[in-house]
């Protein structure tokens, strides 16, 4: 495919940020562009920000996001003449790209051979070691012998790990440090993987210490030409996930570099790669790197590449589609400083960071400059759904060094407010203010061998932070009056007294009240034993005071709801109000939803009995399944839902009718 | 722009010394006004909260939109009245929001006497009313009393303004649309339980409140029949069987909860017909006001230092400045309201007589509230005077005053004596509200004047039949009416006789015009008939 073609009209075939992010190349590059929309996204940035934009179908991705009809009959419609695919979704979909060369769009992505190539990870190893690309090395053959493995662990270098093939989930591994305890670590992993699957085979690889996950950016066009962007540095994962990505990796030589670098560029070429592709390494301390797998899209965690480099990737995927050489030779590339980015999520750390998903009612962002890059999809209102992934945005910061760097990445984490939702700001501050991290001693355990030092639980509110929420309450809402009446304006007023009002806060045991007394300017604001003689004022969202205490809070307030931020960290409270419900006695029997989700299934029917903690219901939420048990013994009333139901939070799912407490 | 310019210089020893006195009394006001608001003590509290049972304090608080400004009037009612401590004679009243809406509260006091009706507990009670229904503004009454006083029911029951009149009021209230909202949160008993039955709309709290003709000991001693409160009277038998009472509530915050929700659902608006503007700050510091105001009544001042202390900007634009000096007539805004102000500078001649009846008509004309500050010894008196015609004179501001429709609010500054009370609208004139500053004094002549003329007569008499008195025995006749004109003039001994609204910090006099006038435009001003002006 040699033939040029320049491009007027691109659909993106996404969503969220990265259809937004992808937009915004297009549009400089002078090209339309066009969004595709389910109903969840009828106000969606992406809609906003495109020339033209299509309803595709319900919420659900399969209907919507992943329905290629619907998505090709846009195409007809609009006379797109190229797709961007993003990231997810169909982006790495062979029968996709297949499709997309039916119906005479450009898929900006490489061919639907490259994607099978790698999809595939068996094949895709044989072609690697073809290619020179290393591997972890290991031995999977069928010689079980004790001798011959103990000789092939021996050529592997310890420590090895011993697998059984048939295994899974850990179950029959062992890891190995020396050849002198080989033998008998052998005989027990066989008599685990016999025991567990049934078949004694094991298989032999090298143990990586302290592994980090290290990536290289690549980039080939039809003309025959690959090029590598350097690399980017994705230690930092919880489950997999990536949290934190980085370029150019810490510590890393430059001979490493090129090497890694030109092995991902053999890679790309064996399998006759087109447009942006990452090659995912395994690093070990000693600086041997073994090729995982390759990710035929643009990744998640392209911006720091493009902070480094001072390319944009997007307009690089457009100009190699439209049949273009590169832009740039290898010899012409350069890094320029450190660039971190971190992954705003609307998750709960707390609760095993299960996704929190709502309305964004506050959303305050870091200024944008040549230091701070944020790409998001989402304003503030905007709602996190349970239908798509829970990422707010991307934060990105970048400067001469990684220090310096890092120190942008923990201000402007400091001045990423949030409220209506739960984040993984918190999270993400310890992460990126954590010594070790500082220190660059990295590696995809980070986050378990730091876990007592990182920030998992959410901030408890101090005295003065319900100072600070009261007083905000107080300043705005006179703030606020449209009507010029003394009734609006006189605060607390009362007769041959100082103004005060009383603020009561739900507390974890009991409730919290706050007194303020207005005596000209200043404000005494008193809560259980602090007491703070305080002026204050609230400009837009935030609260200056000086006096006793002196600083700025942001605050953001949602009905009871109080979301202050201070010191870069985020406190939630609530204002105490008294609500009357009928179910309030018999609340123990009536289940609610926990979060928007999906019933997966229902375990009990109408009239069955249960016994406390008895499963009744599941409900899957963001692939996360969340089981609804009974508080006490009792009859099933009534199930409310059925299986495949979509429930919002605080629906009822189900009713008990409990026995009598004894 | 007519800026007021102060000439007090509040480093001058006068001012100083201006401010210490007045600083005095107003701690001691705020003293007095802590203490009120204590209730019936620490003991009673605690039994009444024992009971689960809000303060009433705290009811009123939470009835209130949160910050919602309280403005509370009859807060001194039965001070040292009844040679017993009832503090604001067992009942809270006063205006505040609720969803917006201006409202007069009323609230029993449990943990005074239980908040049982004194003749001064009818009679704010009664007032609170009068306001409402002057005003416009939706009554909610937190009922939790035990009813008549009953050693005193002649002083609570039979009369025209006695105890009955509340539920004539109610009536009438509610005929006029004005919504009439009751919360029982405790005893309703006799004619108490005619609160809620009376009320537009009514709310019962659980095992709380009671709602009944005659409770249990009158029920056995009349038919012998034995029941509990709960079973004669309480939530269940109203909410569920008699129909007395409209809403159930599970506590207090409930009951207040749904109080709130039945004024929100009242379809009310303040449409409000004058030309308010978003108001500014006077120029000078209220608390100025202090050091403005000399101890001794007698000591002249300009009434224009206190002006520029209470109005927007301190703007305040003369009418006859020039003309009838002792009486300062002018326009300004309080709040970012139009007022037309009326205040003495000096005793009332002729001159200012007329000039005040002027401005009254005009300002009753426009639909312009009037403030006045008074401070009057009284008309001039003297030959030259009388036979000018100042009575005449004085007549018609008089007149003026008492047929004005407008919302007229009076601040008792400094002296309140005599004829100059009627002409600066005093109680007996309607004003929507009145209050007296802690330093002012009021009766019929000053007791000085007063143990004056009753010595002078008695020494006429004596000199008739020619008998001499010596000096000594006249100074001793003099003292007691002296010191009982004092003590019957003071602050504290006419508000405790609600003859005002309150007796307030001068400081918060501007905030207190603000709220009075700015609820008084909830209802509408209506147009102004004039009677015969003696020419």
């Amino acid at each position: 495919m040699t033939k040029k073609t320049l491009f007027k009209k691109v659909l993106i075939a996404n969503r969220g940020e990265i259809a937004c992010r992808v937009i915004r190349t297009l549009k400089r590059l002078d090209i339309e562009t066009i969004a595709i929309y389910s109903d969840a996204d009828r106000q969606a940035q992406h809609v906003l920000l495109a020339d033209e934009a299509y309803w595709i179908g319900p919420s659900s991705a399969s209907e919507s996001y992943l329905n290629m009809d619907r998505i090709f009959d846009v195409v007809e419609k609009s006379g797109a003449d190229a797709i961007h695919p993003g990231y997810g979704f169909l982006s790495e979909n062979a029968n996709f790209a297949r499709r997309c060369e039916a119906h005479n769009v450009v898929l900006i992505g490489p061919p639907a051979s490259a994607m099978v190539a790698m999809g595939s990870k068996a094949q895709a190893k044989l072609l690697m070691a073809k290619a020179d690309v290393p591997l972890v090395p290991g031995y999977h053959g069928d010689n079980q012998e004790p001798e011959f493995l103990l000789e092939q662990a021996k050529s592997i270098g310890f420590p090895v790990l011993l697998k059984a093939s048939l295994g899974g989930g850990g179950k029959g591994m062992r890891l190995v440090h020396a050849a002198a305890d080989f033998v008998e670590s052998l005989a027990a992993c066989k008599r685990e993987a016999k025991a567990s699957f049934g078949d004694d085979h094991v298989l032999i690889e090298k143990y990586v210490i302290q592994p980090r996950h290290v990536e290289i950016q690549v980039f080939a066009d039809t003309h025959g030409n690959a090029v590598y962007l350097f690399e980017r540095d994705c230690s930092i994962q919880r489950r997999h996930q990536k949290v934190v990505e980085e370029a150019p990796a810490p510590n890393l030589d430059e001979a490493t570099r090129k090497a890694m670098g030109e092995a991902a560029v053999r890679a790309a070429k064996a399998i006759g790669y087109v447009g942006a592709g990452t090659i995912e390494f395994l690093l070990s301390a000693t600086g041997d790197f073994y090729f995982m797998e390759m990710n035929p899209r643009l990744q998640v965690e392209h911006p720091v590449t493009e902070m480094i480099t001072g390319q944009d990737l997007v307009e690089w995927q457009v100009r190699v589609a439209e049949g273009l050489p590169l832009p740039m030779q290898q010899d012409q590339l350069g890094m320029n400083g450190h660039a971190i980015e971190v992954r705003i999520y609307a998750e709960d750390p707390e609760n095993e960071f299960l996704p929190s998903t709502g309305t964004i009612h506050y959303l305050g962002t870091p200024d944008q400059t040549e230091n701070v890059r944020i790409d998001s999809g989402v304003v503030q209102g905007d709602e996190i759904s349970v239908f798509y992934d829970p990422m707010i945005a991307k934060l990105i910061t970048w400067d001469v060094n990684r220090e310096r760097a890092i120190h942008r990445m923990e201000r402007a984490l400091t001045q990423y407010h949030i409220a209506g939702l739960k984040t993984n700001i918190g999270f993400l501050q310890s992460v990126v203010g954590n010594d070790a991290f500082k220190d660059a001693d990295l590696s995809t355990h980070f986050i378990d061998d730091h876990h007592g030092e990182l920030a998992f639980d959410s901030v408890g509110a101090t005295a003065r932070d319900y100072i600070l929420a009261a007083l905000y309450i107080s300043l705005s809402s006179s703030e606020q009056t449209s009507q010029h009446e003394p009734w609006n304006s006189l605060t607390g007023w009362q007769v041959n007294s100082f103004n005060a009002q009383k603020f009561v806060f739900k507390g974890e045991e009991e409730n919290i009240q706050v007194l303020l007394s207005v005596s000209g300017d200043s404000v005494s604001a008193q809560c259980g034993d602090l007491c703070l003689v305080v002026q204050g004022e609230v400009q837009g969202n935030e609260l200056v005071v000086s006096g006793d205490y002196s600083g700025r809070v942001t605050a953001f307030v949602q009905g009871e709801q109080v979301a202050l931020f201070r010191d870069g960290k985020s406190v939630r409270l609530e204002q105490y109000s008294y609500k009357h419900s009928a179910a309030d006695e018999t609340s123990g029997g009536h289940l609610k939803a926990p979060m928007n989700g999906r019933i997966v299934n229902v375990s009990v029917k109408p009239g069955q009995s249960v016994e406390e903690g008895d499963l009744l219901i599941t409900v899957e939420a963001m692939k996360m399944e969340h089981a609804i048990r009974s508080v006490r013994a009792g009859v099933v009333k009534t199930v409310f839902f059925e299986q495949g139901s979509l429930v919002n939070e605080g629906d009822e799912l189900i009713e008990l009718e409990l026995d009598e407490e004894e | 722009m007519s800026i007021l310019e102060s000439k007090i210089n509040t480093h001058s020893p006068e001012y100083l010394a201006n401010r210490e006195a007045m600083e005095a009394v107003v701690a001691d006001l705020r003293g007095l006004s802590e203490t009120i608001k204590k209730g019936g003590g620490e003991k009673a509290q605690q039994k009444h909260l024992s009971r689960g049972k809000l303060l009433p304090r705290e009811r009123v608080q939470q009835l209130l939109d949160p910050g919602s400004p309280f403005l509370e009037v009859g807060q001194l009612a039965a001070h040292e009245v009844y040679g017993e401590d009832v503090p604001a004679a067992g009942v809270i009243a006063g205006i505040g929001r609720i969803h917006g809406l201006e409202c007069m509260v009323v609230a029993n006091d449990a943990t005074v006497k239980g908040g049982s009706y004194y003749p001064l507990t009818v009679k704010k009670h009664l007032r609170a009313q009068t306001i409402a229904e002057q005003n416009n503004l939706p009554c909610v009454y937190l009922v939790d009393s035990g009813g008549a006083n009953l050693p005193r029911q002649d002083d609570v029951f039979p009369d025209r303004e006695h105890f009955g009149r509340i539920f004539f009021n109610q009536a009438n209230m509610s005929a006029k649309g004005i919504p009439q909202i009751a919360v029982v949160m405790g005893s309703c008993t006799a004619g108490g339980a005619y609160i809620p039955a009376m009320a537009d709309e009514s709310i019962i709290v659980k095992e709380q409140g009671t709602i009944f003709l005659a409770g249990p000991p009158l029920v056995k001693a009349a038919t012998g029949e034995v029941v509990t409160a709960e079973e004669l009277g309480g939530a269940d038998v109203h909410c569920r069987t008699s129909g007395v009472a409209d809403h159930y509530a599970e506590n207090d915050e409930h009951a207040l909860q749904l109080a709130r929700n039945a004024v929100k659902r009242l379809n009310r608006k303040k449409l409000i017909q004058t030309d308010v503007v978003a108001p500014l700050p006077p120029r000078y510091d209220p608390s100025e006001i202090y050091g403005v105001v000399p101890p001794d009544l007698k000591t002249p001042y300009d009434v224009r230092e206190v002006i520029a202390r209470v109005v927007d900007d301190s703007e305040f634009d003369e009418f006859k400045a020039l003309y009838g000096t002792t009486l300062v007539c002018g326009y300004a805004r309080i709040w970012g309201i139009p007022v037309g102000i009326v205040a003495n500078n000096g005793v009332l001649f002729s001159e200012s007589s007329l000039k005040g009846a002027h401005f009254v008509e005009l300002c009753a004309q426009r639909k312009i509230p009037l403030v006045f500050l008074q401070n009057i010894t009284g008309f001039m008196v003297g030959r030259k005077y009388e036979s000018e015609g100042i009575a005449r004179n004085g007549a018609k501001m008089v007149t003026a005053v008492a047929c004005a429709q407008v919302p007229k609010v009076t601040v008792i500054t400094g002296g309140s004596f005599g004829a100059g009370n009627y002409g600066m609208c005093g109680r007996a004139y309607d004003p929507r509200f009145m209050f007296m500053w802690p330093n002012a004094r009021i009766s019929v002549m000053g007791g000085e004047q007063a143990a004056g003329v009753l010595a002078q007569i008695k020494k006429d008499n004596m000199e008739r039949v020619g008998e001499t008195w010596p000096e000594a025995e006249e100074k001793a006749f003099k003292q007691p009416i002296f010191d009982t004109y004092e003590a019957q003039g003071h602050p504290y001994y006419a508000s405790a006789r609600l003859w005002d609204d309150g007796v307030i910090d001068p400081a918060q006099t501007r905030d207190v015009l603000g709220l009075s006038i700015s609820a008084a435009l909830n209802a509408p001003i209506p147009e102004t008939r004039f009677g015969v002006f003696r020419m």
